[in-house]
């Protein structure tokens, strides 16, 4: 089982405000989403858990091994992390290059980290795509690249900074099938995410940061059940939650099927 | 007054062997809020590069037909010149920031001082932007040092403070939090009913049902429809073309509920609100 524990962590940059304040989490199979407003400190907070930053005090902890005593490198076989901006990920002039950098890095042979990158790249739809430069692709496309990057890595723990940038329906949806694969493969999946809908589709767990702190953390139902709570921190609730709000229906429905289903059993 | 005249446009881009655009004709009248929709690759940022003039002066590639922007054509005009009319927030704020300057202030007086602007005027017109924008406190940071969604607000803001008559916008709310990205639509519905021009891209089809007077439907380099967000989003083929509607739209689709004055489904949570309390009485 695959666990990360985030004790007591407090962060700041330099000599700045306080970022991170007092976060005590942990994550285990459960997929989950983390929103909250620009700025709250989620970007922030995922470098933390990959190792990239170290908590000023506190500790996290990735399956039992503290990210103070190892380095990003060594890490890097358990956590993968796919970076908001793909531009920031991305050097390699190929693409299979590119997405062979990271297999190769943890340790894979040049056969298997082959073999994983095609296979990457066939998840993310872009196989025919592998001589070309990452640079003469859309940005949608970019986004792809970055995440089949950290796919071939297979690491235990995949961590997504807003994958669905730029993506539109069938790129989503791609993206959705992809989080629940992971997730039903026993991987620790977490993502940063400002799409309400994409979330209430896609995770069990989601946790809201609002000025460097936890605000809500349950099962997605349950926190999208918090209209004032969202408000308070700058998100709203998915738009079919919204109408059911409206119409004053007691119960939170999270997806358009499952809002029909209760519609056509019972007129609201 | 027509703001925007394109005429059988055609691009393709060097190296490739497919035109991205394929003889695209449409006009847009001052003050209107168009919203562009189609799956990716199918010419949306294209068209949007075609409107500032970086396509083809950047991009150089084949070029066929007319655009005219506020009575300029494009192709015998200079960015430099364009820029004065029409101004574009780029997909990624990430490629937009010149990099050039250390405050987010500067980075959006950059724009400013290119055009010539006197020092009191573009004082008061950073200042607005980053009211407008929410983003007054981080004046002084270096702009490298926002995070994802600041970023954008600041590209965003950049390009408002030149006062464009025409304001192209590449998805600019895909890295703001949701109560953000409904406050940038409003602040920019609201300059398109000051009189300036809005071309928007974007894939959250709820937003662009609320705000844009016309949704124009891309697929594959050809304009598909061009019409009012309630009679795009009525289309059954929409899922063809890789969109899909908004949520109200799918539900009152399941249900069939229409709006009996227009014979189309609702597009927004508001009139979905009424049918559906109406549809229950």
């Amino acid at each position: 089982m695959h666990k990360i524990e985030v004790r007591n962590l407090h962060f700041s940059y330099e000599n700045n405000e306080e970022i991170l304040k007092e976060i005590n989490l942990t994550f285990d199979h459960r997929s989950t989403a983390i929103i909250g407003q620009n700025g709250a400190g989620k970007t922030t907070f995922v470098k933390l858990l990959k190792g990239l930053l170290k908590p000023n005090t506190g500790d996290v902890i990735i399956n039992g091994i503290n990210t103070k005593d190892i380095t990003v490198a060594g890490l890097a076989k358990y956590i993968g992390l796919v970076f908001q901006n793909p531009n920031d990920q991305i050097f390699k002039n190929k693409i299979i290059d590119e997405v062979m950098f990271g297999p190769l890095n943890i340790g894979q042979t040049p056969t298997e980290a082959k073999e994983n990158a095609i296979k990457a790249l066939k998840t993310v739809g872009l196989c025919e795509k592998i001589d070309e430069n990452p640079y003469d692709i859309s940005l949608s496309e970019r986004k792809l690249i970055s995440i089949a990057s950290i796919l071939a890595m297979d690491t235990e723990i995949i961590i997504f900074d807003e994958p669905t940038i730029a993506q539109d329906y069938e790129g989503k949806e791609r993206i959705k099938s992809i989080i629940k694969d992971l997730s039903a493969k026993g991987k620790l999946v977490l993502t940063i995410i400002h799409d309400m809908d994409f979330v209430a589709e896609t995770f069990e767990r989601t946790i809201v940061i609002a000025k460097g702190k936890v605000l809500l953390d349950g099962t997605t139902r349950e926190v999208y059940a918090y209209k004032d709570v969202l408000n308070e921190a700058y998100l709203e609730a998915p738009n079919v939650t919204q109408l059911c709000q409206c119409l004053g229906v007691k119960e939170t429905f999270l997806t358009v099927e499952e809002f029909i289903e209760y519609k056509k059993k019972d007129r609201i | 007054m027509k703001k925007i005249i394109v005429e059988n446009l055609k691009y393709k881009y060097p190296l490739t062997n497919e035109l991205a655009l394929k003889g695209i004709s449409f006009e847009v009248a001052k003050g209107e809020f168009i919203g562009i929709v189609g799956k990716n690759l199918s010419g949306k940022s294209t068209l949007c590069q075609a409107l500032v003039g970086l396509v083809p002066h950047f991009y150089k590639g084949s070029y066929g037909g007319s655009v005219i922007v506020d009575g300029l054509q494009v192709l015998q005009s200079e960015i430099s010149e364009l820029a004065h009319k029409v101004g574009i927030v780029f997909q990624n704020p990430f490629t937009q920031v010149t990099g050039a300057k250390l405050t987010v202030y500067e980075e959006i007086a950059f724009g400013l001082e290119n055009m010539g602007i006197q020092r009191e005027e573009m004082k008061e017109r950073i200042d607005d932007a980053l009211k407008l924008l929410d983003i007054y406190q981080f004046k002084d940071r270096n702009p490298f040092d926002l995070s994802g969604g600041q970023m954008q607000r600041m590209a965003i803001a950049s390009i408002i403070a030149m006062k464009p008559e025409i304001i192209v916008l590449d998805e600019p709310t895909s890295q703001l939090d949701p109560q953000g990205s409904e406050e940038v639509f409003k602040a920019i519905q609201n300059l398109s009913k000051q009189g300036m021009t809005v071309i928007m891209i974007e894939h959250k089809m709820e937003k662009i049902a609320k705000y844009s007077d016309r949704v124009m439907l891309l697929h594959d380099g050809e304009i598909i429809d061009f019409d009012t967000p309630q009679k795009i989003f009525s289309r059954k083929d929409l899922n063809d073309y890789g969109v899909t509607a908004p949520v109200f739209t799918k539900i009152c689709k399941e249900l069939e509920i229409k709006n009996e004055a227009t014979g189309l489904y609702p597009i927004t949570l508001d009139e979905t609100y009424d049918l559906v309390v109406k549809y229950n009485a």
